[in-house]
């Protein structure tokens, strides 16, 4: 589903450059729950914005769902994040004076789909992380975990073949951090490919795959024996 | 892109970004208003002053010109300088008689007499006048007639007063027509009463008796006060003017060069220095509406430049959604037309409104200052037309800034 190989990536700084991914390679198979770890400056949200194509790489290939990422213009960016990814960020990034609805309806409508389905689907994946009863709030109105519930609506609704989740519980308490968690697991267990970013450990044991970025290279890759609540 | 004007949701995200800044699309939209309101009642009041003028000179014979005798100032052919010059009589036929393009030549008279009514006394002009002077500087009767043939043939003593000489000869209210005034010890019968729109053009007012009678009863024989002469269309009236002057300086033995033996007072002169006044007026007119507009739609780029700035967030989660560039671009045009477009329309109902009560305050009647304050509607379809593509050139601006930020920063920014 996404292949990286060999990705360089520098932010010019003044005279200097600042050397941020130092050649990362990862392969993510469709299906797959991974998680990025590290700590801040290790690289791991450029990574996310290069794999979200809100950003370009330097050197090194991106595969993504076959289609190697060359000569992106923006255009074509929107057309295959539309079409691809769903972005789940740490602050929600709802429009604030849309409703979850329309929220969640916004991706489609870039898609050009119709009104009339952009609704029925909207609403069926408010029904799915079950906000049907708040369709019609405003974010203002809706608690932190609700945003993100509808943000995660709002990233499945195209149905994208990966789901880019930036410190989604980031903003969270414990306990809205496990609800968040629990739906994004659901949706991996649907089958959707989940990649999130975190730094928190508890997040990361959710996943069936981290892998530890530091300092702009991978340190360690490995799957995680999920246990099972009780 | 048609389809884009006609989809239900385009107008709704725009719906939704103004009512979510209700003050700041407030004052945008007062800043075009007022251009546009400007505009509208400048145009409006210019034409109105224009209007009036035309009243004023619809009175009057504009290509006319007069003439009357003064002092020689240079001898000739035997003459001292200072030789006192009257126009004749027999003078008005040799001039229509030798000078082409005369459309009307009319002598006229005047003496300062003292006229009774009763216990009322007053010294004014008394004019002998031929029917003819209706002809080129309208007399507007109140009751009654001008003088007509009939006076003129029968030496009758009948007499049109002014209506300002009427005002200091008798009461308010008292019907004038067939009561007779005293000129000079002799008496008239007032035939008529008329009202000036405006003294200009020579002197004017008081009483004009028929020019034959003003003759008998002065004992001027062949004398004319001065000469008052219209050129017909297509005829230079300055032109004429010179050639006159210089035919009676021949008739009455005076020195070709003689400049100053006749007198001479062209309207036409005149009413080209008002009327190019007025085109000063309707340029300055435009020129400052067009400014204020200018300034209005600024205010819209400038507004939008904010908007963006203030939406960059929200432009950079719509990106990340899946809006293209193209897609963003062409809704924040959209926005600054949408804009323009309401806010052109109320300037313009706005104006229409102030030029109505300005034409029902001091539009109508004889005392009007501004006569039919009006604008064209072509004037107005262009000038909304122009506020709609400037509208749309400088919600350019901020739409390429919008699309300028990578998504990336837009999403950082919070």
């Amino acid at each position: 589903m996404i292949e990286i190989k060999n990705l360089h990536k520098s932010y010019p700084m003044g005279k200097e450059s600042l050397h941020v991914l130092k050649g990362l390679n990862l392969k993510i198979e469709e299906g797959e729950f991974v998680s990025i770890m590290g700590s801040s400056g290790s690289g791991k949200s450029t990574l996310l914005n290069i794999v979200g194509l809100l950003d370009v790489h330097d050197e090194g290939d991106y595969i993504l769902n076959g289609e190697l990422i060359e000569n992106l213009n923006e255009k074509k960016a929107a057309v295959l994040r539309n079409k691809f990814l769903g972005f789940v960020f740490q602050s929600f990034n709802l429009i604030n004076y849309k409703t979850a609805l329309e929220n969640v309806s916004l991706p489609l409508y870039y898609a050009g789909v119709g009104r009339k389905e952009r609704q029925e689907t909207a609403m069926e994946y408010l029904e799915k992380v079950g906000l049907g009863a708040w369709a019609n709030h405003l974010p203002s109105e809706l608690s932190g975990g609700q945003k993100q519930r509808v943000a995660i609506a709002r990233a499945l609704v195209t149905q994208p073949k990966v789901i880019l989740a930036d410190e989604p519980t980031g903003a969270l308490d414990s306990t809205t951090t496990d609800s968040v968690m629990d739906l994004l697991k659901e949706i991996n267990n649907e089958g959707m490919t989940v990649f999130v970013i975190t730094h928190e450990e508890e997040v990361a044991e959710q996943s069936k795959r981290i892998v530890r970025l530091k300092d702009g290279v991978i340190i360690s890759d490995e799957k995680v024996n999920q246990k099972v609540k009780a | 892109m048609i389809k884009f004007l006609f989809d239900r949701d385009t107008w709704q995200e725009i719906y939704s970004s103004i009512r979510k800044n209700k003050l700041r699309t407030g004052i945008t939209i007062i800043g075009v208003m007022w251009g546009i309101f400007l505009l509208v009642v400048l145009l409006g009041a210019a034409r109105g002053v224009g209007n009036k003028f035309d009243t004023i000179f619809g009175d009057f014979a504009t290509n006319s010109v007069f003439i009357w005798g003064q002092q020689t100032s240079m001898p000739f052919k035997g003459f001292q300088e200072g030789k006192q010059l009257r126009l004749k009589r027999a003078d008005v036929g040799k001039i229509e008689a030798e000078i082409k393009g005369i459309e009307y030549i009319l002598p006229r008279n005047i003496t300062n007499s003292l006229v009774v009514n009763e216990t009322k006394t007053l010294t004014t002009g008394v004019f002998g006048d031929y029917p003819l002077l209706d002809l080129l500087q309208k007399k507007h009767m109140v009751f009654g007639r001008f003088i007509n043939e009939n006076d003129i043939v029968y030496k009758k003593k009948v007499c049109v007063i002014e209506n300002e000489t009427y005002k200091q000869l008798f009461d308010k209210g008292v019907n004038p027509l067939g009561t007779y005034l005293t000129i000079n010890e002799v008496s008239y019968q007032i035939v008529g009463l008329y009202k000036n729109q405006m003294r200009m053009g020579g002197p004017q007012g008081g009483i004009h008796i028929p020019f034959t009678t003003f003759q008998q009863v002065y004992n001027q024989a062949d004398n004319i006060g001065w000469l008052m002469v219209t050129a017909s269309e297509g005829f230079d009236i300055r032109q004429m003017e010179e050639d006159i002057k210089l035919m009676l300086r021949n008739i009455h033995s005076v020195h070709p060069e003689d400049e100053r033996a006749f007198g001479s007072f062209n309207m036409g002169d005149q009413i080209s220095k008002v009327t190019g006044f007025l085109t000063g007026m309707q340029f300055l007119t435009w020129f400052v509406g067009i400014a204020t507009l200018i300034a209005g739609v600024f205010a819209i780029g400038n507004i939008l430049l904010i908007t963006v700035k203030e939406r960059t967030n929200e432009i950079g989660i719509r990106r990340a959604l899946g809006a293209k560039p193209a897609e963003i671009r062409r809704q924040i045009i959209l926005e600054s037309i949408f804009l323009t477009t309401i806010a052109g329309t109320l300037g313009i109902i706005f104006g229409g409104l102030v030029l109505m009560l300005i034409n029902a305050a001091v539009g109508q009647g004889d005392e009007a200052t501004l006569v039919n304050p009006t604008v064209d509607i072509p004037v107005i379809l262009i000038a909304f037309a122009t506020l709609v593509v400037l509208g749309t050139l400088i919600g350019l601006i901020p739409a390429q800034r919008a699309v300028s930020i990578r998504p990336i920063e837009a999403l950082r920014e919070e």
